[in-house]
């Protein structure tokens, strides 16, 4: 959902596991969908990690730990590693995250959740993994993302990050514009292209 | 600086956004049913159509079912799925082969076979696996969904550059190793997120060596390293597997783009972000053992120590252990990482004169109606049958079990797809990573079993002597 960006402040659902790939995200299973509903998708977002197989809850998957709460995902290093499915940024969406906290993204996810206004807020190894001690002591924690200044700050210890956003992406995110509105306004300068490699 | 991937990048340059992406020209678009429904209605809901129909191909291989897909398909949100791809096709007006149509089959199995990836190009697909193409000498590489519209809408795709990467193998690989052995290692060596960031050309001799068929198997699996896609300069392989294919150039066009192709490569003077380099002779047999690509040994070692316990619980493994000897269930041979021909001739060679193991399940699946034609006319699913094997009709199949194809809980895969994912094979699904010809020892033992072992005793002859199937 095309959403602007400006400052964010909200407690953290962590989740302390690498290398969590797409599959987990969202199973293939649940990629039969033709449409793009995302409340579908959020519902079975870590489908199997979240619900044994008669479908009630996992006890000690932490989106049934009513501890945790809030729109920032806390997620160990290399984050959306595997299938491009851009289902698992729906998901991630439609559950109702909308900036997912790691110190490191798989490339193709990256660009999956920043083309729907998931952010992908990289940090480094330390800031996160003071964050995880943070928010297992205390599930209160919260976090601040000023999409404007580049900042993220656990608002517990007050330690605070700058962290990369392309001023292309920046403005795209903070006026709710897309990629495709840019192309769309880009039809001459295609054109041109292909006249002038024949 | 001047490596053959900053000169495909660059030719495709439309324009460069200040302190911001590129937008790239693509040459090429394919859509499966999965990732693209929603990209179409996208147009729909803006009003707009394709601006270049002719460079997109689509063709349904994820929720294919690998019979009877003469009858229609009996899942119907499968069904919606693929019919809704056909509708898309011919409302944008875009060139569809349907199941059943001889033409189809796995995207990255049809694109090169048909010589719709050619070197030189810019090619992407919502898939991952998109990165198979780079084998022809292209800049191949997997996007979501919304990308997927912006193709469809604009022909370019908005992308940050990535870095570039030479994976240098040098040396001659031993026998019963392939090249998804040596993507295995690689994978084992670097990581899932080694490569994260970069796109990779593979060099060397070893890689030289490498056949077509191998190449796209090798290309295939850089995803599992993260790189975004792996290449290979194009060279004479390449040329003389393209030649004569339906969409390659032919006559004088095709010698004018053979001379182009042939300046395609990598500078003397090209330097690259990070450059690595392998002994081919280093590399063994390989299988999986953890639930990611990268948690991979050789098919005579044992599980490292410090292997993650998570993953290790889910497979039922311990640190330390030796797979060899342990039982399998389900052998899958497949996929767009291992369904083409050359892996249909090495698991035959393997099976020929023995017997599918009594209790192991076998899904031999072709990537494509194309390869299954191959191996008829080859003869191999007579050979296939003799042992004990049936020759399935193509599609993704249970590499992701989006069809009737799911591994049971609990039970072990030995599988020459490409993910070995908690889950990725079916709902509880343990799967063990391996080549067609590591798969096929597997079917013809019951076991995991080093494929070495079963080959003619010529080069191994006290391996062979304590065979169980001699």
């Amino acid at each position: 959902m095309k959403q602007k960006f400006d400052i964010i402040e909200s407690t953290c659902v962590p989740l302390p596991l690498e290398n969590v790939d797409t599959d987990q995200i969202i199973p293939a299973r649940f990629l039969k969908a033709t449409t793009r509903d995302e409340k579908f998708f959020g519902d079975n977002l870590f489908r199997d990690w979240r619900y044994n197989a008669d479908g009630s809850p996992r006890e000690g998957f932490v989106l049934n730990d009513p501890r945790y709460g809030g729109c920032i995902l806390v997620a160990g290093k290399n984050f959306g590693s595997g299938s491009s499915r851009e289902h698992a940024a729906w998901a991630i969406a439609g559950y109702g995250f909308r900036v997912v906290i790691s110190s490191f993204f798989a490339d193709i996810h990256k660009n999956n959740e920043l083309n729907n206004f998931v952010l992908p807020v990289v940090v480094s190894e330390d800031f996160l993994s003071e964050l995880f001690e943070g928010l297992a002591a205390d599930p209160g924690l919260k976090v601040r993302v000023d999409v404007p200044a580049q900042t993220v700050t656990n608002l517990s210890t007050g330690r605070s990050e700058r962290f990369e956003l392309n001023a292309y992406k920046k403005y795209c995110l903070t006026n709710a514009l897309d990629d495709i509105d840019y192309l769309l306004e880009q039809k001459g300068k295609i054109e041109d292209f292909e006249r002038n490699r024949q | 600086m001047n490596t053959l991937f900053d000169k495909i990048w660059d030719a495709h340059v439309v324009s460069l956004i200040a302190d911001g992406p590129t937008q790239l020209y693509i040459d090429r678009l394919y859509c499966h049913e999965v990732t693209s429904p929603q990209a179409f209605d996208g147009l729909r809901a803006r009003g707009i159509k394709c601006l270049r129909p002719k460079q997109i191909f689509c063709m349904p291989d994820h929720n294919t079912p690998t019979h009877d897909q003469d009858k229609p398909i009996v899942d119907p949100v499968s069904k919606a799925q693929v019919d809704a791809l056909a509708r898309n096709a011919a409302e944008f007006g875009l060139t569809h082969y349907g199941m059943m149509s001889p033409d189809n089959g796995i995207i990255h199995v049809v694109g090169p076979e048909k010589g719709l990836s050619l070197p030189g190009m810019t090619i992407v697909c919502g898939d991952s696996h998109t990165s198979t193409h780079g084998a022809v000498g292209a800049v191949a590489f997997g996007i979501g969904t919304s990308e997927v519209e912006m193709v469809l809408a604009s022909q370019c795709i908005l992308q940050q550059k990535p870095r570039s990467m030479s994976i240098r193998i040098e040396g001659e690989l031993g026998r019963g190793v392939s090249a998804k052995d040596v993507a295995l290692y690689l994978m084992s060596k670097l990581t899932t997120s080694g490569a994260t960031g970069y796109f990779v050309e593979y060099r060397g001799s070893a890689v030289r060596s490498l056949s077509m068929e191998g190449r796209l198997t090798l290309c295939n699996l850089s995803i599992e390293m993260g790189a975004r896609g792996g290449f290979i300069a194009p060279d004479e392989t390449t040329f003389a597997y393209l030649k004569g294919r339906e969409y390659a150039p032919k006559g004088e066009a095709w010698d004018r783009a053979v001379e182009k192709w042939k300046t395609l490569r990598s500078g003397e003077d090209a330097v690259f972000d990070k450059e690595l380099v392998f002994d081919a002779a280093d590399i063994r047999p390989m299988i999986t053992y953890g639930t990611n690509p990268g948690m991979g040994m050789p098919v005579d070692g044992s599980i490292p120590a410090d292997a993650a316990p998570k993953a290790l619980d889910y497979m039922g493994f311990q640190a330390g252990q030796k797979l060899l000897g342990h039982p399998v269930d389900y052998v899958f041979l497949g996929a767009c990482t291992n369904g083409r021909i050359e892996d249909f001739r090495a698991f035959a060679s393997l099976v020929k004169g023995r017997r599918k193991a009594p209790g192991v399940t076998a899904w031999l699946v072709p990537g494509s109606w194309a390869v299954k034609r191959q191996i008829e006319e080859e003869g191999l699913d007579t050979l296939l049958a003799e042992a004990g094997f049936e020759v399935r009709q193509p599609g993704c199949s249970a590499c992701l079990a989006m069809n009737d194809d799911k591994i049971p809980a609990g039970k072990y895969a030995v599988s020459t797809s490409n993910r070995n994912f908690e889950g990725r094979q079916g709902p509880g699904s343990r799967t063990l990573l391996a080549s067609p010809l590591t798969a096929a020892a597997a079917a013809v033992t019951g076991v995991v079993t080093d494929p070495r072992t079963l080959l003619s005793p010529v080069c191994h002859p006290e391996l062979a002597e304590g065979s169980p199937a001699l």
